[in-house]
């Protein structure tokens, strides 16, 4: 084995997102405990990968190990958490308190799992030889169905026009019909139409038009121009798998970490599953890019790279009339920090207009992703706002909770700042602040 | 309908009543011709769809109402070292229940923020809003959090109405002076306070000043708290005003001002309790004893001067009078009128007329003189009350009595410095073990010293051995967390190890280890 080398790995993680990284908030302050040197010994790294043993309530000691480019974790506790208490621990150690963590070579029982590890990531997945010819019959039959689902909507949708909206005597609630979305294999619509019983009156009519214009164009995906009908797809509910758009173009770039955000999935009745969302902007193409990943029950989604960080990697973007969702392909090397300097912003008549062409591309999207340069974050007695001195957009209410709000104002000092986050016609959804040349804040990571 | 009304109201309209029951509005909507009209309701919801998505896709910007407010101002303190700054994300996110390896966390947190603001450090902008909300959460953390959060943390409480305690917390090395007196006209009440007391500490003229010119219109209840101002700074100038608040309405107030008068000791409330005083205990003849002659009424002179008619304990009323005066009248009185040091009066026996030695009155008089002590701040007094330091068995003379329970020793501690407190409190616990010694070891300072510490962890070790459970000794334990100096870890970890392995007294120890190995790391961060 080579020595250690001290290269663009040795930049130590922050706290923060060492956090972000814990599948909970008890993890996190288990972690906290965790993070002096006092519990650990043969705590080592070699640039790649930390090793350590943890002392515990037991007599034989827990051994921690973690690969830091992926990540990936290991250790001999017996939790069902994951990451661990133990791995998130000491990953604040190394973050917090360097020289406890000394440069060496993996002890035995790391190096045997690190180079386990290295020969599975060897052997390609193997591909599922799928029948041709029985796919698209599927995909036929499956075409049929959402489509007698969706032109079951438009009907539904219209009959609750003709009756009025003011009307609810009449009307059996709208779960029924999001039933019946599910059976005709269209969960995006299904999602939709549940949301429907518990808007307020005022925005009924925008959401009912705006779910008869995706009926409508599901009824007719084949005539529509080859990436609005991924769009309508996607918004219906047809899920695309990764490996098969990695296997088409993908854009090499070095993609530098804008935010994320980690959020259960659902309006609180699947909150099982957990969704990381990382917003990336090639430092080359000026893309924007988002790449979800999925934790199960007290796993943290897989997916980590800090925030501010440049991956070199090759991005797969979902076919879409305005792409945005990226499966991640190759990766060369590990995340290298980023420039001190904020991204390149917008000012927010820009952003506007910004979102506009979105829509006139793809008229559901709700938010795009946006950078505003030189806004400061603004309480007024309507709700917080970001302005920049000539022009104001409302923060989105309730898309980010009271103190990430706070936090930004503290951040700002009342200065101007960049902010990136979401914009769209109901608001800007900040999540992440640079003041000055100052580190990235995570807004919505305690 | 006319077609200039708003076509997004009118299709609202229309789509609230039913299209069963309205016709479909004439919209003025470009690309509205193209929408096949065969069905209304169906017309409805794309004549609807086409409004939504021109109205999203062509908003115009909001133009900005005005400049925004002015910024927080510049705040000058050095950045928090790196590693210190992530302690605290780490301390104000732990809110653990105390169980596991380390002690709650949050029992850390007081210590941290004294450090931190005496070595002048600025926090993190991104934590300062969780250290305004843990400071809220918590008044002890209150001041230092308030300082700690410097002017960005004003900056913030001011548009926050959570963080409003900011505004009304005193800062003794605040920067910010008052410099008018529009907050006491017009602040609100706890505002006003902070105002008298920050005027105080500068010019206590013109603090006293400030309340003169509003007393006779305040309420009860203020005048009490705003008398309770004048600690800071009291002096003779003060005596005819606090003279005159002795014919206040209010029972509390009057009390105020007598307890304040009788701490100057040149007053004249002082000097006429001295007379009392003088007049209910001397020395008998012989010089052996103390003669008391309690006062035979409690006469409206003595009631002025803020003595109680009745004990709210339901006392007999002349020990109860008796009580009261000897514990208002200056101790530099028995000295002088006997010639005697506090010492040799506490050595003398005490008795009345009738019983030439009474327990009752010895205790009585004791009990007296603690609380002048106290309220006196007489260390010398203290001193002798207290007793000296108890000396253990094995290097004394097998003598080992316990101090005499006068008044709580703890407040008598209080009085002494703090090295002082820490030596006796270490020879109690030499002696007398922790059952006793909760909050004699409250009123030291913390960090204990390393005699203190050390003492504590023996008599810890004491207990252990002894077969006690370490619940039974958990207020201590607590205190312990917070406050043992941090170079005992090394003997704490080896009486974890020491400890049967699994036991009560093992985790407890392992767990004590911890927390002061972090303690040690924390204040290390922050260069303490």
């Amino acid at each position: 084995m080579p020595p250690p080398t001290v290269g663009a790995m040795e930049e130590r993680w922050s706290t923060e997102h060492v956090l972000s990284l814990a599948p909970d908030a008890a993890s996190q302050k288990a972690a906290g405990k965790l993070s002096t040197p006092a519990p650990w010994s043969a705590a080592g790294t070699d640039g790649t990968a930390l090793w350590g043993e943890c002392r515990g309530s037991g007599s034989t000691p827990y051994r921690t190990v973690i690969e830091l480019a992926t990540p990936a974790y290991r250790c001999s506790c017996p939790s069902r958490k994951f990451p661990c208490k133990h791995a998130l621990g000491l990953l604040l150690l190394w973050s917090g308190t360097p020289e406890a963590v000394a440069a060496a070579e993996p002890a035995d029982w790391a190096a045997d799992w690190l180079a386990a590890r290295r020969e599975r990531a060897a052997i390609p997945s193997a591909q599922a030889t799928a029948d041709p010819a029985a796919a698209r019959r599927r995909a036929e039959k499956r075409g049929a169905r959402v489509a007698a689902g969706a032109a079951e909507l438009r009907l539904r949708l219209a009959d609750r026009i003709r009756h009025g909206l003011a009307d609810r005597s009449t009307a059996g609630p709208w779960e029924e019909v999001a039933a019946r979305m599910v059976d005709a294999q269209a969960p995006g619509l299904a999602a939709r139409v549940r949301e429907l019983d518990g808007l307020p009156q005022e925005r009924l009519l925008e959401e009912y038009a705006m779910l008869h214009l995706l009926a409508t164009a599901a009824t007719r995906i084949d005539e529509l121009p080859a990436g609005l009908a991924a769009t309508v797809r996607t918004r219906v509910g047809y899920t695309t798998d990764a490996a098969e758009i990695l296997a088409g173009p993908t854009v090499r770039d070095r993609w530098q970490v804008l935010g994320s955000r980690t959020a259960p999935m659902g309006d609180g009745g699947d909150d099982r599953l957990t969704t990381r969302r990382v917003w990336l902007r090639g430092a080359k193409t000026g893309r924007p890019a988002l790449l979800l990943a999925f934790g199960r029950p007290d796993q943290a989604p897989d997916l980590a790279v800090p925030t501010g960080h440049l991956l070199e990697a090759e991005l797969a973007f979902h076919p879409a009339a305005r792409p945005l969702r990226a499966a991640l392909g190759t990766r060369y090397g590990a995340p290298e920090p980023g420039p001190a300097a904020p991204p390149t912003g917008l000012t927010v008549a820009e952003a506007v207009a910004g979102y506009g062409t979105a829509v006139a591309d793809d008229p559901w999207l709700d938010a795009w992703p946006t950078v505003l340069a030189g806004v400061v974050p603004v309480r007024t007695p309507e709700g917080w706002q970001l302005t920049d001195g000539h022009h104001t957009v409302p923060v989105r209410p309730s898309a980010v909770p009271e103190p990430a709000l706070w936090r930004l104002a503290a951040v700002s000092t009342g200065r101007p700042l960049t902010v990136f986050g979401e914009y769209g016609h109901q608001g800007f959804a900040p999540v992440t602040a640079w003041a000055g040349d100052h580190r990235p804040i995570g807004l919505t990571t305690a | 309908m006319t077609i200039t009304q708003d076509p997004w109201e009118s299709l609202r309209t229309t789509a609230l009543l039913g299209t069963d029951r309205r016709p479909l509005p004439a919209t003025a909507l470009p690309l509205a011709e193209s929408v096949d009209q065969d069905d209304p309701a169906t017309a409805l919801l794309e004549l609807a769809a086409l409004a939504t998505v021109r109205r999203r896709a062509g908003a115009l910007p909001v133009p900005a109402a005005g400049p925004p407010g002015p910024p927080a101002p510049e705040d000058p303190r050095p950045e928090l070292p790196p590693a210190a700054a992530r302690r605290l994300a780490v301390l104000l996110a732990g809110r653990s229940n105390g169980g596991g390896t380390l002690a709650n966390l949050t029992e850390l947190l007081p210590q941290w923020l004294a450090t931190a603001r005496a070595r002048g450090f600025r926090p993190p902008a991104a934590l300062v809003p969780a250290l305004l909300d843990a400071a809220r959460a918590r008044s002890e953390l209150r001041t230092d959090g308030v300082a700690l959060a410097g002017p960005l943390g004003r900056w913030l409480a001011g548009q926050n109405p959570d963080w409003r305690y900011v505004l009304r917390t005193t800062a003794p090395d605040a920067p910010e002076q008052p410099t008018d007196d529009h907050l006491w006209h017009e602040g609100l009440f706890a505002e006003r306070v902070t105002h008298l007391t920050l005027l105080r500490r500068r010019d206590p003229a013109a603090g006293l000043a400030l309340l003169r010119s509003t007393w006779p219109t305040e309420r009860a209840e203020d005048r009490l708290l705003f008398l309770d101002a004048l600690q800071d700074g009291l002096s003779p100038a003060d005596e005819p005003f606090l003279e005159a608040a002795l014919g206040d309405r209010s029972k509390n107030v009057r009390a105020t001002a007598a307890e304040l008068l009788s701490t100057l000791p040149g007053s004249d409330l002082a000097h006429r309790m001295a007379v009392r005083a003088t007049a209910a205990v001397r020395l008998a003849e012989p010089g052996t004893h103390l003669l008391v002659t309690p006062p035979a009424e409690c006469d409206a002179g003595m009631q002025r001067d803020g003595i109680p008619l009745k004990s709210p304990t339901g006392r007999g009323e002349r020990a109860w009078w008796f009580g009261e005066v000897i514990a208002a009248a200056p101790l530099a009185v028995w000295p002088e009128t006997t010639g005697l040091t506090p010492e040799q009066l506490l050595t003398l026996r005490v008795g009345d007329s009738i019983d030439e030695t009474s327990s009752s009155w010895a205790d009585d008089l004791r009990e007296a003189w603690a609380r002048a002590a106290v309220r006196q701040h007489d260390a010398d007094w203290a001193r002798a009350l207290l007793g000296p330091a108890p000396v253990p068995p094995a290097r004394g003379a097998g003598r080992s009595r316990a101090p005499r329970a006068t008044g709580a020793p703890s407040k008598l501690l209080a009085v002494l410095p703090p090295a002082e407190r820490a030596v006796w409190t270490a020879a109690f616990i030499e002696v007398h073990g922790l059952g006793e010694a909760f909050q004699l070891l409250g009123a030291c300072v913390t960090p204990w010293t390393p005699p203190l510490s050390t003492a504590v962890v023996t008599a810890l070790a004491r207990a252990a051995a002894s077969g006690a459970y370490p619940w039974s000794h958990s207020g201590v334990l607590g205190m312990t967390e917070r406050a043992l100096a941090p170079e005992t870890a090394a003997a704490v970890e080896a009486l974890a190890a020491e400890a049967a392995p699994e036991s009560a007294w093992s985790e407890t120890f392992a767990r004590l280890a911890g927390t002061l190995r972090f303690r040690e790391a924390m204040l290390a961060e922050l260069g303490a």
